[in-house]
């Protein structure tokens, strides 16, 4: 049978530590209590984050690309004004109308191919003033193509009422339009542009999950759209949807160098929640660090206590003749023991807590308020990390425990 | 073989000269504890070392046990000068030529009798081989603690666990046996027990002993009685069956 490395250390390691049960015991519950607070604090906030990122992508594409901003150039000659020529520098923002992005039919396919883009959908949207009897409400008209918005935006799930059609003449219009207009599925009411006036079909009426949204929301085809904001054949906006939402900034940057196009994250159209989330991302980043502080002061005024109420063993040991190096890593073993019991324990804890989360604390629907889950990553991440707490806590005590005299240790 | 005959004729174990040993070094408050010790040990003898307390005979265990480091002279052990060996070489030479028992036993609590007297092997090597059980169980069946293999110190009475501290310190079959006061704690039939074990295992296995005592009558069953007052050898021979060495013992 091959030896065990540092068997002689692991042995005596584990039967310090179950001579002193309830000392270690303790200690174990300590580190669990801490990984458990670190874990769960982890998953609730990513699952809080998550969801709010969710909540809010929910309803936009994670990058846009639109055709570039009219700029006028100030007026002036070539070269060098000559002297006492007045020069015009100070220019009035051109109003920027309704274009389409040019060559969007050849860019689709391109930005489809891009590695990490998993969709994109065309979509020509303006202004507009729905109509119906004596009610007028401004609205976003958005022109789209149903099936590939819905890679976009998940249409389907927020159907209030109605069927999943978009076809020549129908609209998909928010609910609180629809209260504002009097109009149910099915009901017609007019829409007007300022050039064109159409009257169109109420197919279906979507709840976005936001008030406002709901008030100005009109969905059409994208040719009706077209047609109605006078951009035939046009796509003012190309939206795109990434694999992962993290990487929309990075994404844009990549397009915005590629292309000559006005191309904006979600992120670079949200600055705020961003920066909300960063500060809770900061917060807990540090509600973590005191939590590890007080992880390994703990393991490490236990094994301080210990080295002390062993002396005489060290001394016995150090007699028979165990290296300082063995003494040494007998207590660093201790610590990363009780470190990654502590980190299994907490991690159960930690599980238990989410499910108790999930079980108790729900939203107005009565489902769980936002799903929190507990990823592998941070398991293995918390598991590592109190282990490496536990060989850090065990320094201080290993090595006043290697300097023990021997003689002096047994006289104790 | 009897030891005791063959002792004077045997390669030298251990050789001081001049040792001095103080404490404090360089303060105010430095003491000189030994000063200037000359002791030689042969191979297989069984030696009393006595004194009155605070003689210095604990501190020239701790020295002839490599447990501390003397302030000069010179000391070999099988030949080797120690002055020369690091920490980490003392410790080697420690656990390959010596055995210790100690007058409170030192056992490790939380180890049972076997895996106390198998913890050099294991020490030495990360594991206990199957040779190092037969060996452990046998040492424990030669101090008659073979029922007694798998009990905890905390099972075994003062006599008992004295007797695994002995296995212990044989099992590696050391070239020294150091036993401060190893039956100092011991009511008189479990002392005259554990005694005539030690002479026992000198007379099977010519194993060399120092034994630091305080009982007369223990000395006086050794073959040499080297008695230290006030950090000198103050008698270095045969015991005398008659009398008391110098000094209070």
């Amino acid at each position: 049978m091959a030896a065990l490395p540092l068997g002689f250390e692991w042995r005596v390691a584990l039967r310090f530590l179950r001579e002193g049960r309830m000392q270690s015991l303790l200690i174990v519950a300590g580190v669990a209590a801490g990984v458990a607070v670190i874990t769960y604090i982890a998953a609730l906030i990513n699952g809080l984050q998550a969801n709010t990122v969710a909540k809010t992508l929910g309803t936009q594409a994670h990058v846009s690309l639109r055709a570039p901003d009219d700029v006028l150039s100030p007026a002036g000659v070539p070269g060098a004004p000559a002297a006492g020529a007045a020069v015009l520098t100070d220019t009035q923002p051109r109003a920027q109308r309704l274009r389409s992005v040019a060559n969007w039919q050849q860019l689709l396919p391109v930005l489809e191919q891009v590695a990490g883009v998993v969709a994109v959908s065309p979509m020509v949207s303006g202004s507009g003033l729905a109509l119906r009897g004596e009610a007028s409400q401004s609205v976003a008209v958005m022109g789209v193509e149903l099936e590939r918005y819905q890679r976009i935006v998940n249409l389907r799930q927020k159907i209030a009422a109605g069927q999943w059609s978009l076809a020549p003449g129908e609209a998909m219009i928010g609910t609180e339009l629809a209260a504002d207009l009097g109009v149910r599925v099915g009901d017609r009411f007019s829409l007007d542009t300022g050039s064109v006036t159409e009257t169109l079909r109420v197919s279906a009426l979507l709840d976005l999950g936001v008030k406002d949204l709901n008030r100005r929301t009109v969905l059409l085809p994208l040719r009706s759209g077209q047609s109605l904001l006078g951009v035939p054949g046009g796509a003012t906006v190309l939206d795109l949807q990434v694999a992962d939402v993290w990487e929309a900034d990075a994404m844009a940057r990549q397009l915005r160098s590629r292309y000559p196009y006005k191309v904006e994250s979600w992120q670079d159209n949200n600055a705020q929640l961003l920066s909300a989330l960063n500060a809770q991302s900061v917060s807990t980043a540090g509600i973590r660090a005191v939590v590890l502080v007080v992880v390994v002061l703990g393991i490490a005024s236990v094994l301080v206590v210990s080295v002390v109420q062993k002396r005489r063993e060290i001394g016995i040991l150090r007699a028979m003749g165990s290296t300082r190096a063995q003494v040494m890593r007998v207590f660093l073993l201790q610590g990363a023991v009780v470190g990654a019991l502590g980190s299994v324990l907490g991690v159960v804890l930690s599980w238990a807590l989410i499910a108790a989360f999930t079980a108790f604390v729900r939203g107005p629907d009565g489902g769980p308020l936002f799903p929190i889950h507990l990823s592998w990553g941070d398991v293995v991440a918390a598991t590592l990390m109190a282990t490496l707490c536990g060989v850090l806590a065990a320094v201080v005590p290993a090595r006043s425990a290697a300097a023990l005299d021997p003689a002096q240790a047994i006289r104790m | 073989m009897d030891p005791r005959i063959t002792a004077s004729r045997a390669p030298t174990l251990l050789a001081l000269q001049g040792v001095r040993k103080s404490y404090n070094l360089g303060r105010p408050n430095e003491v000189e504890v030994l000063h200037g010790i000359d002791l030689q040990m042969q191979a297989g003898e069984f030696v009393a070392l006595v004194g009155p307390s605070g003689s210095g005979k604990s501190t020239l265990l701790n020295i002839l046990g490599l447990l501390e480091r003397m302030t000069a002279g010179r000391y070999q052990l099988q030949g080797q000068d120690v002055a020369a060996l690091d920490d980490t070489g003392l410790t080697m030479l420690r656990r390959r030529c010596m055995g210790f028992v100690f007058q409170f036993h030192h056992l490790l609590p939380a180890f049972t009798a076997l895996e106390n007297v198998t913890l050099p092997a294991l020490m030495a090597q990360g594991r206990v081989t199957a040779a190092d059980m037969a060996r452990a169980t046998e040492l424990l069946g030669a101090v008659g603690l073979a029922d007694a293999v798998h009990r905890k110190p905390s099972e075994l009475s003062g006599g008992m666990q004295q007797r695994v501290a002995i296995a212990r310190a044989l099992v590696h079959s050391p070239s020294l046996v150091l036993a401060d006061e190893p039956t100092g704690n011991l009511d008189t039939q479990s002392s005259d027990d554990v005694f005539a074990l030690l002479r026992e295992i000198h007379a099977r296995q010519g194993t060399a002993f120092l034994i630091v005592t305080h009982d007369l009558s223990l000395a006086q069953r050794c073959d040499r009685v080297v008695e230290v007052v006030d950090g000198v050898v103050a008698h270095d021979g045969p015991p005398d069956r008659g009398q008391r060495p110098a000094g209070e013992i």
